[in-house]
């Protein structure tokens, strides 16, 4: 047993306070604006210039002039607004986003994160992956704990080219919640049904500590 | 006043494309891209180019146009995902490419165009984004120096132009243009609608005429690159 992918989300979703603004990344992050508790008001902003984020078009609406940031038909909502570029991540660089929930190829013990590259094989970019570490006031990574071959994504020292140095603040996964404390991680949450061993093995950062409270 | 709207993107480039030039061409994928005038740069035969635009287009679409023709010289782009052309010339060496974070991007191309010559950033410090580029540390926190980019040419697309140059977007197509348009010593603006001088509310100008030199109409339809919907069904 461990969390679905939207049951990550939904934990990442209790990152949110009422009144936040939130940027979230392409891939599992966007599955947490699903998760959002009722009582909580949150404002999304895309990096290509819009706060304020609806969901996706019905079928036969959608504007070719309004895009997310992964390139996706979106909506707008009575409150959102619309800006260039540079305000937008003058939002980003300058601090005012609350929260940035990130997926990743790599995160480690220090805070670290590889996301953007992996020499000699993908040549994509980092868009703004670079601008949102560095400026978000929190940045939360979501990702698998392992990858497609089962290596730790989880690592004490980055292999892959970084996206931020020291940036990260929490990290969920499949198995747990982990939080960074510079020399290695702190587990905050132990998905059900998993155990300690097993984060263990799956694991190449330095656990060091436990929750009180482990779910059985 | 000089004349700024030319009847066709051919005519708005003649005289002004030459082997070697900076381009900067705003652009969100294909939203708020300046299809007519890159199809028209194409057709001016200018290579050696060096484009400056978030994304390198799709795969014959934008600056796809000009990368299958061997006409670009050098990238400055955040992201070139989604582009199996772009990946293949630069894997076999064919082109030079530079990346940049979006918003160092975003940034420098405004900075050139308000005479900002360099700024610094903690964006990128601590990655290959930094190499070779100074560092200063500001209350404690290390920063890296970046400069400001001036386009010969700038290429934009906006919604809406009047005949002295000032322009209005809409929704995420204005993404870059306002900053490129900033950041070109010549810009040239695509748009769905030209109106008369005088007629736009003067407060709802995004981008003053001042940065405009010279204004077209698109003759480009808009495209989607991915479109995403719901159904009607099984909402709610």
């Amino acid at each position: 047993m461990s969390w679905s992918r939207d049951e990550m989300a939904a934990k990442a979703a209790e990152e949110i306070e009422d009144g936040f603004y939130v940027n979230l990344g392409i891939g599992i992050p966007t599955l947490v604006a699903n998760h959002i508790p009722a009582d909580r008001d949150l404002i999304l902003q895309s990096e290509n210039g819009m706060l304020g984020m609806g969901p996706f078009p019905f079928e036969g609406e959608a504007d070719p002039d309004l895009i997310n940031a992964g390139k996706q038909t979106i909506t707008e909502l009575d409150r959102t607004s619309y800006f260039s570029s540079s305000t937008s991540f003058a939002m980003i660089r300058g601090g005012h986003i609350d929260l940035a929930i990130l997926g990743t190829m790599e995160v480690a013990q220090n805070g670290d994160i590889a996301n953007w590259m992996i020499p000699g094989k993908l040549v994509k970019g980092m868009g703004g992956g670079m601008d949102l570490v560095a400026g978000a006031k929190r940045v939360v990574v979501i990702t698998d704990h392992v990858t497609k071959s089962g290596a730790p994504k989880l690592l004490k020292q980055c292999t892959l080219p970084l996206t931020g140095q020291g940036v990260v603040k929490r990290i969920i996964t499949d198995l747990g919640i982990f939080d960074v404390k510079g020399e290695g991680l702190a587990v905050a949450e132990i998905a059900p049904g998993v155990s300690r061993e097993q984060i263990q093995k799956a694991t190449d950062a330095a656990l060091l500590a436990w929750p009180d409270k482990e779910l059985a | 006043m000089k004349k700024k709207v030319f009847g066709n993107a051919t005519d708005a480039l003649a005289g002004i494309a030459t082997d070697g030039m900076t381009v900067m061409a705003g652009g969100f994928g294909l939203c708020g891209m300046p299809a007519s005038l890159i199809e028209a740069l194409r057709d001016t035969g200018a290579s050696a180019l060096t484009c400056v635009s978030n994304n390198a287009g799709t795969d014959g679409e934008g600056l796809a146009l000009l990368l299958s023709t061997g006409q670009i010289r050098k990238m400055i782009s955040s992201y070139v995902g989604d582009n199996k052309l772009f990946s293949d010339l630069y894997l076999s060496g064919a082109i030079e490419l530079e990346f940049c974070p979006q918003g160092t991007l975003a940034e420098r191309c405004r900075a050139g165009g308000a005479g900002i010559a360099g700024f610094y950033t903690k964006t990128g410090v601590g990655t290959v984004n930094a190499e070779g580029k100074e560092i200063r540390e500001f209350d404690g926190v290390p920063h890296v120096l970046e400069t400001g980019i001036i386009a010969d040419l700038a290429l934009v697309k906006a919604e809406i132009a009047d005949e002295d140059g000032n322009l209005i977007y809409r929704k995420t197509a204005r993404n870059f243009n306002p900053d490129m348009a900033m950041g070109g010593r010549m810009t040239v603006a695509e748009v769905e609608q030209i109106v008369p001088a005088g007629s736009l509310d003067p407060d709802h100008i995004h981008t003053p005429g001042i940065f405009v030199q010279r204004v077209v109409q698109s003759t480009r339809a808009k495209r989607i690159e991915k479109l995403t919907e719901r159904s009607k069904e099984v909402a709610q």
